[in-house]
């Protein structure tokens, strides 16, 4: 892994921080007020070739790895889009890597072209009511329609962008009972079509530019080549995705922690009480001073992560860790700024509040705190499972 | 059509670095990237080969150390090549030594047309332009707004303080174009991967047949004998409103002729 800078690496966040600094935090304000999905950014990030970055070459993408469309996510978070900008485009940046790595060529060459330029939007669809973590429980069934298609019917939650996806990566049980293991669980990429998918919004603490959804499938017909990979082996191939996600989301939470400090810096430097600048007192400045140091480690963390997966290596530990240190070093971040503002940082004017409610999300999701503790300590040390 | 483009790379201003105390000169061994206002000559030029239906933007720039940051942002806006001059007796080059090497770089590139922005962002001397022109044998035309290749000519819009003069000139021609004008584009993912593989060639003053006592230290007409700090600013006026406030204020935007 190379510390030096990469001449590449310059370019993309110099270009990426240029266009994001059109959107600034006033237009992230308003979308999340609005509940508004951020169109005008998302096309200029379209257009620029920033989604389809890490799509393959050959499909019209960028070919770039992980730690390029990271860092683009990273660019992002921290211009103060923070979760509203930066997950606007991650389903789409890696979303469809099972695609990529699984699918048959039909889908790949239906698909794929259109995702490289931004044109298509793909949601995400695994968690159920009752299958949270425990994705063995799923209910949601594709049964076989007798012409070697499929009929999906069942209850998805959490689906994000539901509302403005075209397709969604649905994994649906084909086999097997719920509760007892893995196998039975498939892949499609399934269309969207509303006279089959009731899509409701949830109404949630932030990031509400861009919808979580709860999605009711009923009887939606399924043609046989929207399964991707092989019937049954869905959780295996959603598992191939889910490091890079951790990654990206790392990534993503640097970036948010990055925007509450500058903002708290600038206050802390021109806030004056009894006579003196706020930041002046340690109290202020070192839980500042520590929140840079941990946003620092997590974004290394990430970094090492990401050169792993880009060379093939093994990154299970590394990829959760970085997610881990990163929600922690970026909730801190937010947390503290808001601290510094006061009651400023409780308003909605100076943005902190809304780093803080977005910064809180990657604590819980896409998988708790506790259970990467839980991978880190039943997977990486061997120590007895606890659950 | 042929465009060439002349760019300079400058400290980054958010990062401005400093003076070097001996020579009273910046600092320059700091990343440098593309000053703002040549970008707005890069995108014109863009413009006008798109326009044009096929050509060339080729960038000419002069930096220490073959130092390539800001041309490779100007390579991934779509620039298809550029020209590097670098030499150590270089160092200390006023406008008119850099006018120079530039003029003999651009020379072979045999252009249609030189663009150039009207002014640096950290020199500010604002007659490298036209310098290039006087040492090339062409026209000039500075301030440009809009510019257009009609019938082997340029039509020319030409920012004055009243409006704007309509101005032909034949090809090849230099022309300053104003901050501001075109919205420069950003660098596309795709730009920025293709900017690796397109040339950039790397200059010397041998190569150029520059004497090097005409240019750098040893052939600069000025010196730079003292820098200081620059005044603070100084109050400003307030302006009590006893019911003619706004017409004091109309009056002294009026004297400044910003009304």
């Amino acid at each position: 892994m190379d510390f030096a800078p990469n001449p590449d690496h310059e370019l993309i966040i110099e270009a990426v921080e240029a266009l994001c600094a059109r959107f600034d935090d006033s237009y992230w304000s308003e979308h999340d007020q609005r509940h508004e999905f951020p169109w005008d950014f998302y096309r200029e990030m379209a257009a620029g070739g920033w989604v389809g970055i890490a799509i393959p070459e050959q499909y019209g993408g960028g070919g770039a790895g992980i730690a390029e469309a990271a860092l683009v996510l990273n660019r992002v978070a921290a211009s103060g889009a923070a979760m509203n900008g930066s997950s606007a485009l991650h389903l789409t940046v890696f979303g469809l890597n099972p695609v990529v790595k699984f699918a048959n060529d039909r889908l790949k060459e239906t698909f794929l072209p259109r995702a490289a330029v931004g044109d298509l939007h793909v949601a995400f669809g695994v968690t159920e009511p009752d299958a949270g973590t425990d994705t063995s429980r799923i209910t949601t069934r594709a049964t076989d329609d007798g012409m070697g298609g499929w009929i999906v019917n069942g209850r998805k939650i959490w689906t994000t962008k539901a509302l403005e996806s075209e397709v969604c990566l649905l994994l649906a049980r084909t086999d097997g009972i719920p509760g007892e293991g893995f196998d039975g669980l498939s892949l499609f990429l399934v269309d969207l079509d509303p006279e089959h998918c009731e899509v409701v919004p949830i109404p949630k603490l932030g990031r509400n530019a861009v919808a979580s959804c709860e999605v009711a499938y009923d009887d939606l017909p399924v043609e046989s080549w929207r399964l991707i990979g092989e019937r049954g082996r869905g959780f295996h191939h959603i598992l191939h995705g889910l490091n890079p996600e951790r990654i990206l989301l790392a990534a993503m939470a640097c970036g948010i922690g990055e925007a509450a400090l500058r903002r708290a810096t600038a206050y802390a430097n021109e806030r004056e009480v009894f006579g003196r600048l706020i930041g002046s007192n340690q109290a202020v400045s070192h839980p500042l001073a520590k929140a840079h140091m941990d946003l620092h480690a997590a974004m290394n963390m990430m970094r090492e992560a990401a050169w792993r997966y880009d060379n093939g290596l093994d990154c299970g530990e590394h990829a959760n860790t970085a997610k881990y240190l990163a929600a922690e070093a970026s909730f801190s971040a937010a947390d503290h700024a808001l601290q510094t503002l006061g009651g400023l940082g409780y308003a909605t004017e100076y943005h902190v509040e809304r780093y803080w409610r977005e910064a809180r999300l990657q604590r819980i999701a896409p998988v708790s705190q506790e259970m990467t503790l839980n991978y880190i300590a039943q997977n990486v040390m061997g120590l007895p499972r606890s659950y | 059509m042929k465009v060439v483009v002349c760019v300079k790379q400058i400290p980054d201003p958010a990062d401005p670095g400093a003076l070097d105390p001996e020579t009273n000169t910046l600092k320059r061994d700091t990343k440098l990237i593309l000053d703002e206002s040549d970008s707005y000559g890069v995108e014109m030029a863009l413009q006008l080969v798109d326009a044009a239906g096929d050509g060339e933007v080729h960038l000419v720039s002069m930096a220490a150390n073959n130092e390539v940051g800001g041309l490779r942002t100007a390579l991934a806006m779509g620039a298809s090549s550029a020209t590097i001059v670098s030499d150590d007796a270089l160092g200390g080059s006023d406008a008119l030594g850099t006018s120079k090497v530039l003029a003999a770089a651009i020379a072979r590139q045999e252009p249609d047309l030189v663009l150039a922005g009207t002014e640096s962002s950290d020199g500010y001397t604002g007659v490298v332009p036209e310098q290039v022109a006087e040492l090339m044998g062409l026209p000039s035309v500075t301030f440009a707004k809009s510019i257009s290749i009609e019938g082997g000519e340029a039509k020319i819009q030409r920012q004055t303080e009243a409006g704007y003069d309509d101005v032909e000139c034949p090809l090849p021609v230099v022309v300053s174009v104003t901050a501001g004008v075109v919205e420069p584009r950003y660098p596309s993912f795709k730009g920025i991967m293709a900017a690796k593989s397109k040339p950039v060639d790397e200059l010397d003053l041998d190569a150029l047949g520059i004497d090097a006592a005409q240019v750098g230290w040893a052939g600069a007409g000025q010196e730079i004998v003292a820098v200081d700090e620059a005044p603070a600013r100084e109050a400003g006026e307030v302006i009590e409103d006893d019911g003619d406030a706004h017409e004091r204020i109309v009056a002294f935007l009026d004297d400044l002729k910003i009304l």
